[in-house]
C-alpha cells in the first residue's frame, strides 16, 4: 500500500522540493533496491532497513463507539534516509517523522512530528517491537499484541491491538511493482487487528472497538517520472474478505492498479495493472480544492462492484505536504468499511 | 508673474553666494549629525532585530539548567519522549563569533534560522554540513566547513545544524531547549523529567535592545544637540535674506503682486532650498555614520555583547526622519519671518531694521524664558525620575543657560564701557554691545558646543580616573582560569594548594531579586577581596559577615534599581533573606550582582559546579606554563589579567570616541555659524563703522578691533560655558548615568582641559573672525563714504 507516503518520503528533505518532482525518477544513490522474490525474516523485517531509502509503518484503523457513532483513526511513522546506513548522534542519516489522525463523522484532527535518528528521540526496533516518535508509540511484545498512542493539542488516543489473522504479502510475495517501467517496493501488511481503546477527544474520551489495519512497505525508488498521485484503497468487507487497491495516476490521465484479494483466513489473490478499477463518483470541495470522496470501485474477478464513500469527506491532512486520508463505508455488491488515501489533488 | 516673483526672488540668493551657502550649510550640517545618528541608531536596531530572530530570544519559552552548567542531549529526548515538543539549541564561540546550532527538523517553524535549512539544501545542511552567515562573519571564522553567505543572518552569528556546531564546539551538549508554541494535550510535570532543569518564559529573556537603549538615547541627544546648532544658522541665514528683501517685497507689492501669493511663493522658495540643505545633509550623515559606525559597533559588543554590522544601510527610517526634521526645522525658523512680511505695511519704509533694533522687551522676555527653563530643569531635577526626565533636564538646562547668555553678557559689557580709558575703546565696547544681539545665537550656539566640550569632558575623564582604579580592585587576580568539568576543577584547586598559589573560586547562578534579573556569586573571602574592593557604603564588618554568611554585597546598580541600600534585607533564595553589608561600585556592568561567602552559596546551591577560578601569583608566566603542561587547561581557557583589563579599557576607550567625534563635529558647527553671523554681519555693519572711519579710525584698525571683539565674546562664552558644562557634567554623572546604566561617578575636575579647550575657542573665534575682519579692513573707501552720500 502507501505508495502515497512515497511522495512524503521523496519530497522529503526540502531539498527535494527545488528539484521538482522530476527528481524522483533519478538514480538511487548508493541505495539498496527491492529484488523479485523476497525471502523475508522476521521479526527482524519489522524493524528499519537503514540501507533502503524511504520506509513506513502505518496503522488505520475503522472504530466505532457504543452509541454506534463510526470513527477513524491514523498513526504513521515515515523513515526517509538522506543516505544508506546509520550512524550515531546528530550524524546519523535517517530522518523519522510521522502522522497521528482522527476523524468523526463531523471533524477530523490531524498533526504531525519530525526527529533525527541517532539521539533515541525516534525510531523502531525489532524485538520487543517497538516504533516510537516522541512520546508517540507503537510498542509491543511482538507484532500481534501492540498498544498505540499518539497526541496532538486538542486530540489523542490510547489503544490495544490483537492480531487475529496472519501476515498478508502484496504483489509476488511481498515485491509490490508499482508503474510499468518495474518500479517496485516490498509490501506486506497484517489487516487482521481488533483495536479497542479510548480517543481523547475535546468534548471528552471516548471508548471504541474496530478493526485496524498495519502496512509495512520499503523501497528505495517507488515511483515513476510521469505519476502525478494516486488513490488508494483498504476495504474490509462484512464476510470478512478484505480488498487492498491502488491506482497511480499519470500525468496523461492514464493509470497503473495493482490490488490483493485477501480471503478471511488470509490467503491472498494479487492482480495485475488493470484487474483492479477505480473511478471518482462524485467530488467534493475541500480545503481550497476538489476531491473525490465517492468512487466506484470494481474487481471482476471476485465480483466486487461496490460503491466506497468518504465517512466525512473533509478528512482532509494539513500537513507538511497535504493529502486526504480517511475512513469510508461501502454499499453495493459488498458492504463493509475501509479506508482511502488519495494525493496529487491540487 | 509666477515666474518673474520667483526669479527676482531668488536674485538675492544669486547676489549674496554667501548667505545661500550659509543657508545650505547650515541646514546640511545640522541635518547631517541629526541623520548620521539616527542612522547609527537605525543600524544597530536592525542588528538586534537580526539577532532575536536569528536566536529565537524572547520569541519562545525555553528550558535552560537551573544552575549554569548545560543541558545533556538525554534530558532532551527524555522531554520529548514526555511529549514536551522542544528543540535543541546549542550555543557557543569560535574565533569570535557565536556558533549557533539548532535541529531544523524539530525547531518551531517560525524560529528565524529555521528558515535557513527551508530554503536551502537540507541534506547538505545536515551532512557534511554548513555554517551559514553574513559575508562579514565568514571572514572570521577559520573551520573546514562550507560556510553559506545569508546577510539576513545576524552579525557576529554563525548558525548550522546542532552536530555540525557540536563538532565544530567539541562538544555533545545542549546549552538550551526552544519550547514549541504549541504543546500536546498530555504531559508530565517539568521537575520530575529533568529536575536540574527550568523554564524561562520567552519575555524574561534578557532584552538587548532594552539594555542599550540609553546608549542610543545619548547618541540622540547629541544629534538633537547638533541640530540644535546648525538650525541657529538656518534661522540667522533666513533672518538675514528676509531682511535685506524688505524692500524688495515692498518693491512687488506696489507692483501689485497680491501679499498671499507672495508669502507662498516665498514659502515655496525656502522648501526648496530646505530639501536641497537637508538632502545634502543626509549624504554628509551617511558619511557620518559609516566612519562612525565600526566604532559603535565595537563599543556595543563590548559594553553589552550586543553585535551591530559594521556596514551600513541606507534605511528609509533614517533618511526620511532626517529630512522632515530639516524641512519642519527650516520652516520654524521662517515662521516668524513670513508672518513680518505678512504684518508689513504696504507703506513701511524698507530700510532694513539692521540687527542692532533689538528693543528692551525683547531681551525681558528672553531673560523671563530662561529663568522660566532654569526652573523647569530644578523641578524635573527634584521630581522626575527616569532617564527622558534626566534628558529633559539637560536640554532645559541648556537652553535656559544659552538664551541666559545675552542677558548675562549685556551688563559686563556694559561695565567694560564704563571702564574703558579711551573714546576709542568706549566706542569699541558700545559697537560690540549693539553686536551682541546680531551675534546672540551664534554665541549661544558657541556656548552650547562648549558647555558640551567641557561636560562630556569632564564625564570622560572622571570615568577613566575611576574605572582604571575600578579595574585595578575588581580585577586582582592574575590569571583566570575556566576548567573543563568539575573533576578538573578539583585537580587544579589541589595542584595550585601544593604550589601555595591562593585560589578564588568564581561561582555564579542567575536569580532574581524584587523580579530583576541578577547574578549570584559566591566568593572565599580572603585578602584579595579585602584589600582591593573599595565599597560605595558599608557596614564596618562587612567582608567578616560575608564570609559567616551573615550578610551579601551589592552591587550599585542593582542597589539603585531595587531601591535598596545597607542594611536592607535582600531575598537571595527562597526563605532566605540577609541584610546588604556593602555596595560596591561595579562600572560597565549592565547586570545587578549578588556576591555572597562559598560556604553559604555552597550550600544554597549545592548543583552548582565550580569551573571558574582566579589565581593570585607573581609569576603568571610561570603559572600558565603549569597549568597547560600538567594539568592540560587549555590556552584559551586561561585569561591573564592584563588583558582582560586592556579589553576593558578599549571598551571604554571606544564608547567614547564616538562622543568625542561628535562633539568635535559641535564644536565645527558653532565655529561655522559664528563665522558665517560675522560675514552677514559685516555688511550691514559699513553704515554703522563709516562715521568712526571718517572721524579717523584706519580701516586696518577697524579690522582689529573686530578681531578683537571675536576674541571677546569667545572669552565670556568660555567664562559662561564653564559653569554650565560643570552642571552638564554633573547631570550626567549624578542623573544620566544612574538612570542609564546604574551607576553614578565620582565627579573630577580638569582645569588644564578646560584652559586648553578655551583657548580652542577663542582659535576657532578668531579664525571664524579672521576674514569677516579682513573683508572690513579691505572695504573700499568709496563704499564707506557712499554711506555719507545716500541712504545706501
Amino acid at each position: 500500500m502507501n505508495v502515497r507516503a512515497l511522495i512524503f518520503c521523496v519530497l522529503w528533505p526540502f531539498a527535494a522540493f527545488a528539484q521538482g518532482f522530476a527528481g524522483l525518477g533519478s538514480g538511487a544513490d548508493g541505495f539498496a533496491t527491492p529484488q523479485p522474490d523476497p525471502s523475508f525474516s522476521f521479526p527482524a523485517d519489522h524493524g528499519p532497513h537503514p540501507n533502503y531509502r524511504i520506509e513506513w509503518w502505518y496503522l488505520t484503523a475503522n472504530l466505532q463507539a457504543a452509541d454506534g457513532t463510526p470513527y477513524g483513526l491514523q498513526w504513521t511513522l515515515f523513515r526517509s534516509a538522506l543516505a544508506p546506513g546509520d550512524k550515531e548522534g546528530w550524524a546519523s542519516p535517517q530522518i523519522w517523522f510521522a502522522h497521528a489522525a482522527v476523524t468523526t463523522p463531523d471533524m477530523h484532527f490531524a498533526t504531525e512530528r519530525f526527529a533525527r535518528g541517532g539521539t533515541g528521540q525516534a525510531g523502531v526496533q525489532a524485538e520487543p517491537f517497538r516504533a516510537w516518535i516522541d512520546e508517540w508509540a507503537m510498542e509491543g511484545p511482538d507484532l500481534n499484541t501492540l498498544s498505540l498512542k499518539a497526541q496532538g493539542t486538542e486530540f489523542g488516543y490510547e489503544m490495544t491491538l490483537a492480531a487475529e489473522g496472519p501476515l498478508v504479502f502484496h504483489g509476488q510475495n511481498g515485491f509490490s511493482v508499482k508503474s510499468a517501467e518495474g518500479q517496485a517496493s516490498y509490501y506486506y501488511s497484517q489487516p487482521f487487528y481488533r483495536i479497542e481503546g479510548t480517543l481523547n477527544l475535546p468534548e471528552g474520551p471516548v471508548e471504541v472497538t474496530g478493526s485496524a489495519w498495519l502496512d509495512r512497505e520499503w523501497s528505495s525508488q517507488p515511483l515513476s517520472e510521469t505519476q502525478s498521485g494516486w488513490d488508494w484503497f483498504s476495504l474490509s468487507f462484512e464476510g470478512g474478505e478484505k480488498l487492498m487497491g491502488f491506482q497511480l495516476r499519470q500525468q496523461d490521465g492514464s493509470g497503473y492498479t495493482a490490488s490483493t484479494w485477501i480471503e478471511a483466513d488470509g490467503g491472498t489473490t494479487a492482480y495485475p495493472d488493470g484487474a483492479f478499477r477505480a473511478e471518482p463518483v462524485s467530488l467534493s470541495a475541500v480545503a481550497g480544492r476538489k476531491v473525490p470522496t465517492t468512487w466506484r470501485v470494481q474487481l471482476a474477478d471476485k465480483g466486487v462492484d461496490v460503491s466506497v464513500t468518504a465517512m466525512n469527506s473533509n478528512a482532509w491532512m494539513p500537513l507538511t505536504i497535504p493529502y486526504w486520508e480517511g475512513p469510508v463505508h461501502i454499499t453495493g455488491s459488498h458492504s463493509g468499511v475501509g479506508y482511502l488515501e488519495m494525493t496529487g489533488y491540487e | 508673474m509666477i515666474r518673474a516673483c520667483l526669479v527676482a526672488l531668488l536674485s538675492h540668493w544669486r547676489r549674496n553666494p554667501l548667505q545661500l551657502f550659509a543657508f545650505l550649510a547650515g541646514l546640511a550640517l545640522a541635518t547631517a549629525l541629526w541623520a548620521g545618528v539616527q542612522a547609527i541608531n537605525a543600524e544597530a536596531r536592525a542588528s538586534y532585530d537580526a539577532a532575536a530572530a536569528t536566536l529565537g530570544e524572547g520569541q519562545f519559552d525555553q528550558i535552560v539548567p537551573k544552575a549554569g552548567g548545560s543541558i545533556t542531549q538525554q534530558d532532551f529526548v527524555a522531554l520529548r519522549k514526555a511529549g514536551w515538543l522542544v528543540s535543541p539549541v546549542i550555543d557557543g564561540r569560535h574565533d569570535g563569533v557565536r556558533l549557533l546550532g539548532f535541529d531544523p527538523l524539530s525547531s518551531p517553524a517560525s524560529f528565524g534560522v529555521g528558515q535557513v535549512a527551508q530554503t536551502g539544501n537540507l541534506a547538505a545542511f545536515l551532512d557534511p554540513g554548513q555554517l551559514y552567515s553574513n559575508a562579514e562573519t565568514a571572514e572570521r571564522l577559520q573551520t573546514d566547513i562550507q560556510i553559506v553567505i545569508d546577510p539576513a543572518i545576524a552579525p557576529g552569528i554563525a548558525v548550522g545544524d546542532i552536530g555540525v556546531v557540536q563538532h565544530v564546539l567539541g562538544r555533545n551538549d545542549l546549552t538550551r531547549l526552544l519550547l514549541h508554541p504549541v504543546q500536546p494535550m498530555i504531559r508530565p510535570a517539568l521537575v520530575d523529567l529533568v529536575p536540574g532543569l527550568r523554564l524561562q518564559p520567552a519575555n524574561q529573556t534578557s532584552d538587548v535592545g532594552e539594555l542599550t537603549d540609553s546608549f542610543h538615547l545619548n547618541l540622540t541627544a547629541f544629534g538633537l544637540l547638533s541640530f540644535a546648532v546648525g538650525l541657529f544658522i538656518v534661522y540667522s541665514a533666513i533672518g538675514l535674506a528676509f531682511e535685506q528683501r524688505r524692500g524688495l517685497v515692498r518693491t512687488l507689492r506696489a507692483l501689485g503682486v497680491p501679499l498671499g501669493f507672495l508669502v507662498i511663493l516665498m514659502l515655496i522658495e525656502i522648501l526648496l532650498l530646505a530639501l536641497l540643505g537637508a538632502g545634502l545633509g543626509i549624504v554628509l550623515g551617511y558619511l557620518i555614520a559609516a566612519v562612525l559606525l565600526p566604532d559603535v559597533a565595537i563599543t556595543l559588543r563590548g559594553l553589552y555583547g550586543a553585535e551591530v554590522a559594521g556596514t551600513l544601510e541606507f534605511r528609509a527610517s533614517w533618511w526620511a526622519s532626517g529630512l522632515a526634521i530639516a524641512v519642519l526645522g527650516t520652516l520654524a525658523a521662517a515662521g516668524g519671518r513670513l508672518w513680518q512680511i505678512w504684518q508689513m505695511p504696504l507703506l513701511a519704509s524698507a530700510r532694513p531694521r539692521a540687527w542692532a533694533m533689538t528693543s528692551g522687551r525683547v531681551q525681558r522676555v528672553q531673560s523671563i524664558a530662561a529663568i522660566g527653563l532654569l526652573m523647569c530643569a530644578a523641578a524635573f531635577l527634584w521630581g522626575g525620575s527616569g532617564l527622558l526626565a534626566g534628558f529633559a533636564v539637560l536640554g532645559l538646562f541648556l537652553i535656559g543657560a544659552a538664551l541666559a547668555l545675552p542677558v548675562v553678557v549685556r551688563p559686563v559689557l556694559r561695565y567694560a564701557e564704563h571702564a574703558a580709558k579711551t573714546p576709542q575703546y568706549r566706542w569699541f565696547w558700545a559697537d560690540t554691545q549693539q553686536q551682541l544681539p546680531g551675534l546672540s545665537l551664534a554665541l549661544m550656539a558657541l556656548l552650547l558646543a562648549l558647555s558640551a566640550n567641557i561636560g562630556v569632558a569632564t564625564m570622560v575623564s572622571s570615568f577613566r580616573l575611576t574605572f582604571v582604579d575600578f579595574l585595578d580592585q575588581r580585577l586582582a587576580p592574575e590569571l583566570y582560569v575556566e576548567a573543563t568539568d568539575t573533576a578538573h576543577a578539583a585537580s587544579i584547586e589541589e595542584t595550585m594548594a601544593k604550589l601555595d598559589v591562593p585560589v578564588l573560586p568564581l561561582l555564579t547562578i542567575d536569580i532574581e531579586v524584587r523580579t530583576q534579573p541578577a547574578q549570584l556569586f559566591g566568593v572565599r573571602v580572603g585578602p584579595t577581596y579585602r584589600d582591593n574592593w573599595a565599597f560605595l557604603d558599608a557596614e564596618t564588618d562587612a567582608w567578616d559577615q560575608v564570609e559567616a554568611g551573615a550578610a551579601v554585597i551589592a552591587n550599585e546598580q542593582l542597589a539603585r534599581r531595587a531601591g535598596l541600600w545597607v542594611g536592607d534585607e535582600i531575598s537571595i533564595a527562597p526563605g532566605v533573606s540577609l541584610p546588604i553589608g556593602a555596595v560596591v561600585a561595579d562600572y560597565g556592568n549592565p547586570k545587578g550582582q549578588v556576591v555572597i561567602g562559598e560556604t553559604l552559596f555552597r550550600q544554597l546551591h549545592p548543583d552548582v559546579t565550580l569551573q571558574r577560578f582566579g589565581l593570585r601569583t607573581s609569576e603568571p608566566q610561570q603559572l600558565r606554563d603549569v597549568l597547560t603542561n600538567d594539568l592540560g587547561v587549555a590556552n584559551s581557557a586561561i585569561r591573564d589579567q592584563s588583558a582582560i583589563k586592556a579589553f576593558s579599557l578599549q571598551v571604554f576607550d571606544r564608547t567614547f570616541t564616538v562622543t568625542a567625534a561628535l562633539n568635535v563635529l559641535t564644536l565645527a558647527v558653532a565655529g561655522f555659524a559664528m563665522l558665517m553671523s560675522l560675514l552677514t554681519l559685516a555688511d550691514l555693519r559699513v553704515p554703522q563703522l563709516a562715521p568712526v572711519w571718517a572721524l579717523g579710525l584706519t580701516r586696518r584698525k577697524i579690522g582689529q578691533l573686530e578681531l578683537l571683539r571675536a576674541v571677546v565674546f569667545a572669552a565670556l562664552a568660555c567664562l559662561f560655558a564653564l559653569p554650565v558644562g560643570l552642571g552638564l557634567a554633573w547631570v550626567l554623572l549624578a542623573v544620566i548615568n544612574v538612570e542609564a546604566f546604574g551607576w553614578r561617578l565620582p565627579m573630577f575636575l580638569f582645569p588644564a582641559d578646560y584652559v586648553r579647550l578655551g583657548i580652542y575657542a577663542i582659535l576657532a573665534a578668531v579664525a571664524a573672525a579672521a576674514w569677516p575682519a579682513w573683508r572690513l579692513a579691505r572695504t573700499p573707501p568709496n563704499a564707506l563714504l557712499k554711506v555719507f552720500a545716500h541712504e545706501r
